[in-house]
């Protein structure tokens, strides 16, 4: 989900404790207990206010029904100057834009939330070390995301198929290529016509043209066959609507857009469904399980905790879209237990949890000599890159069966905190401008040089690639632990496997040769086997898909391929949970389309009378 | 109140229909303003906070870390670091130190142990060669306690608490100095406006062959 934040210098700060409350300070906390229900019914209720519940809201409203959307965190417009990050000046921040506990991607950054929320704990098993970052406001993570917005292509649905591991999808290219389509003309993407066999071309905005070290790179990865290409990014370079602006290039999108020119879903999905009158959202509203008819085993509305009020509320419905991001609706419904749900809701399979993956991930940066004393100008640019590396080798040729895209980052930056860190390590590398070489680190107007000297001359690439979905790679309830709203928590048990580990080697050795062909000198240790290779932790990708996932076989699915609970017709998921598996992609474009047609297909189900 | 007004004046409806068709208007509107804001407002309630990180912050600002004699010590040092030349001011000039006291208060675990105990290092150092604290000895004095620990890989043995102390100096003050105002102006930094990007300068593709 984070594009390039490769930006060496935003240090991330993390406690690494989590607060855990003790079931007995939230029995005492909640003396006048109580239970608020409400009398009326609504015909859908959505959990989640993300890539996926927006456009279930956009869609579902707009067809008429009367939409509940619970959001656990605030509300949040990009354009109300209460919220606006954009367009401060780094000193702006006391902290000069350094990452915080709730803003883990610097202070600008628009996502609340974070890795590590107060009072709402996860913890992990075995030497498992699983990190989830959620943020808690309308749109979701939808608020921090590099807009990367990529097709799944034909062969991302077929794996198994092909190298006969995971799962096929019960869905095709084909099924999901019309919804394609109506995403990129209602939310914009930019790009350029292509194709390649599995990187579908969208319906494409004019793309931005490259920057100084994206130029460098597309014609030195030329030389050793690494396509690179216009990235595929959901901001608008021409104007597609009177609701949204255009890009101004400020390079901000991390902060959200005041003119509404990058995708969030809170700005261009969940904004224009409350314009239908149709749609009513509750803000901080942590939902606690579903709720369930012990006759007829339907869905019948949602209870939560107000977290402003600390009450307990219910809100019936008739149907239930489940948008809490894979693992919070795993959570949901493995805590939806009932006497005819005992295993939780949805879950007859077992699979609720499991096949959990995320993205896998690994990073290098570098520096090119030859951009030592730039001339400087204005490269902002959109947010995040102009160029990128789809996946350009054919894994049956390969020691690990599925593919990475290579994400870069460079230029002139607006100076923030962690600017020039660890010029002690690099300065030293470097003659001066008079030829001659200078002891490491130093101090005064030679070392005030060097900054200048080295500015915008700093690279770095990121690969994004697929991870092989595993079923003992799984999230589950706690059997000890509650949230600070008495909320049973998550436990994760996750590792990597040689699949993902050798992935990430052939990513590094592949940094290091398009660093050498540009002339660029990598920075820092390459790592080797004794650190998988620089593998992120899984979750650090914020990718994570494959916890409720669909398939024809509902004794090893819990969906269908509507998205539609096998046990439970009234029940759908539209978050990235019911992914089959990864693709070498991130995942919100595919979330957008299939959440759309899993929500034109509820909608057809109402008109039907079918539930 | 001025500013919100403004700002909502110039708020969705103007920015993406009369403001980014043509260049112009949008940077004329938006860069000015945004400077003005920065005198009105208290720091801390300038860039979108959130209820919860006002009151943190608000308790940070009221909270004193350093004592004078501290903060004096790294006022110092941080010009040492960075002094004033041809191009810019000093770090201090550009309001370092202060930044560093907040910087202590809000990553108390990772900061506030090793910057007061490599200033008592360094005290500790200057009394010993010198008989009186490091604010108190001569600069030429004061250089040659730094040059002993300003080059990591080059120290004397005994000196590479220091070195890690300076390290982190260093990587403070230029954090600071380089995300001031008077930072990003020497460094040439010229985004954060509206800007329509239509490539790299032609002169800059010819220097680099890529035209």
């Amino acid at each position: 989900m984070h594009g390039s934040n490769l930006n060496p210098p935003i240090l991330l700060h993390m406690s690494g404790i989590f607060p855990f409350f003790p079931l007995l300070n939230f029995l005492e906390m909640m003396s006048d207990f109580q239970i608020k229900a409400q009398a009326e019914t609504y015909d859908v209720i959505i959990i989640g206010s993300g890539a996926g519940g927006g456009m279930a809201a956009y869609e579902l409203t707009k067809a008429g029904a009367k939409v509940c959307l619970l959001e656990a965190g605030q509300h949040f417009d990009p354009a109300d100057p209460q919220y606006i990050t954009q367009l401060k000046w780094a000193y702006q921040s006391p902290r000069r834009g350094a990452s915080t506990r709730n803003r883990p991607f610097g202070d600008f950054d628009a996502a609340y939330g974070g890795w590590d929320i107060e009072g709402e704990p996860y913890t992990t098993k075995g030497n498992t070390r699983f990190r989830w970052f959620r943020s808690r406001m309308l749109g979701g993570r939808t608020n921090h995301w590099g807009r990367i917005s990529l097709r799944f292509g034909p062969q991302d649905f077929k794996r198994r198929s092909i190298d006969g591991l995971g799962e096929d999808w019960p869905i095709a290219y084909e099924d999901v290529a019309p919804f394609y389509d109506e995403v990129d003309r209602l939310i914009g993407v930019f790009g350029s016509v292509e194709n390649l066999p599995n990187d579908p071309d969208s319906i494409f905005l004019p793309p931005p043209k490259p920057r100084l070290h994206e130029l460098m790179l597309m014609k030195s990865n030329k030389r050793i066959g690494v396509t690179t290409i216009p990235s595929r990014l959901s901001i608008l370079t021409k104007k597609i609507n009177d609701e949204r602006g255009v890009c101004f290039y400020c390079s901000q999108c991390g902060r959200a857009c005041m003119a509404y020119a990058d995708f969030s879903s809170s700005s261009c999905l969940c904004k224009p469904a409350l314009k239908t009158n149709n749609l009513e959202i509750r803000y901080f509203a942590m939902a606690r399980e579903v709720l369930t008819d012990a006759q007829t085993g339907l869905a019948t509305g949602v209870s939560y905790v107000d977290k402003q009020t600390m009450e307990e509320k219910t809100v019936k419905g008739k149907i239930v879209v489940l948008a809490a991001s894979a693992c919070e609706s795993a959570r949901l419904l493995l805590n939806s237990k009932s006497a005819r749900f005992p295993e939780g809701l949805a879950n007859s399979s077992g699979v609720v949890g499991k096949y959990l993956h995320d993205s896998t991930g690994a990073s290098r940066g570098g520096i090119v000599p030859a951009l030592f004393d730039r001339k400087r100008y204005n490269e902002d640019g959109v947010g995040g890159m102009h160029v990128y590396s789809p996946w350009w080798l054919d894994n049956k040729k390969l020691d690990f069966p599925r593919g990475y895209h290579i994400e870069y980052w460079g230029g002139f930056d607006m100076p923030a905190y962690g600017f020039g860190w660890g010029i002690e390590e690099e300065n030293g590398l470097f003659p001066g401008r008079d030829g001659k070489p200078k002891p490491a680190g130093g101090y005064g107007a030679g070392l005030k040089d060097d900054y200048r000297r080295f500015y915008g001359a700093y690279i770095g690439m990121a690969g994004r690639g697929e991870a092989v979905a595993r079923e003992d790679n799984y999230c589950e309830i706690d059997p000890n632990k509650v949230d600070k709203y008495g909320i049973p928590v998550l436990r994760f048990h996750y590792n990597w496997s040689d699949y993902e580990r050798l992935q990430a080697k052939h990513m590094h050795d592949t940094f290091e040769q398009i660093m050498h062909e540009m002339g660029a000198v990598p920075l820092g240790k390459k790592p080797g086997p004794e650190d998988e290779y620089g593998l992120n932790l899984p979750g650090e990708i914020i990718h994570e898909v494959g916890t409720i996932r669909m398939g024809k076989d509902p004794k090893k699915s819990a969906l269908n391929q509507w998205q539609q609970a096998h046990d439970v017709k009234n029940l759908f998921v539209v978050d990235a949970a019911p992914f089959v598996s990864q693709g070498d992609k991130n995942c919100t474009w595919t979330i957008l389309a299939l959440s759309m047609r899993a929500s034109r297909h509820i909608a057809d189900l109402r008109k039907s009378g079918q539930i | 109140m001025k500013r919100r007004n403004l700002l909502k004046g110039i708020g969705m409806g103007s920015l993406g229909l009369l403001g980014f068709s043509t260049k112009a208007p949008a940077a004329e509107l938006l860069h000015p303003f945004a400077l003005e804001l920065d005198k009105k407002d208290p720091i801390f309630e300038q860039f979108g906070r959130t209820e919860d990180e006002k009151k943190r912050d608000a308790k940070l600002f009221a909270e004193q870390f350093f004592t004078k004699s501290e903060m004096k010590t790294i006022t110092v040092l941080v010009d040492i670091i960075l002094p004033r030349d041809a191009r810019s001011g000093s770090a201090s000039e550009a309001g370092v130190p202060e930044f560093i006291e907040f910087m202590a208060k809000d990553r108390p675990d990772e900061l506030q142990t090793p910057l007061r105990g490599g200033l008592r290092w360094l005290d500790h150092q200057a009394i010993a060669r010198f008989g009186k604290i490091f604010t108190d000895i001569h600069a030429a004095q004061r250089i040659e306690i730094v040059d002993d620990i300003a080059y990591p890989g080059k120290e004397k043995p005994g000196m590479s608490q220091g070195v890690s102390f300076f390290n982190l100096m260093r990587n403070l003050t230029a954090s600071g100095f380089w995300s001031s105002k008077m930072g990003i102006e020497d460094i040439g930094y010229q985004g954060n406006v509206p800007n329509q990007w239509d490539g790299v300068p032609e002169d800059v593709q010819r220097q680099y062959g890529l035209l």
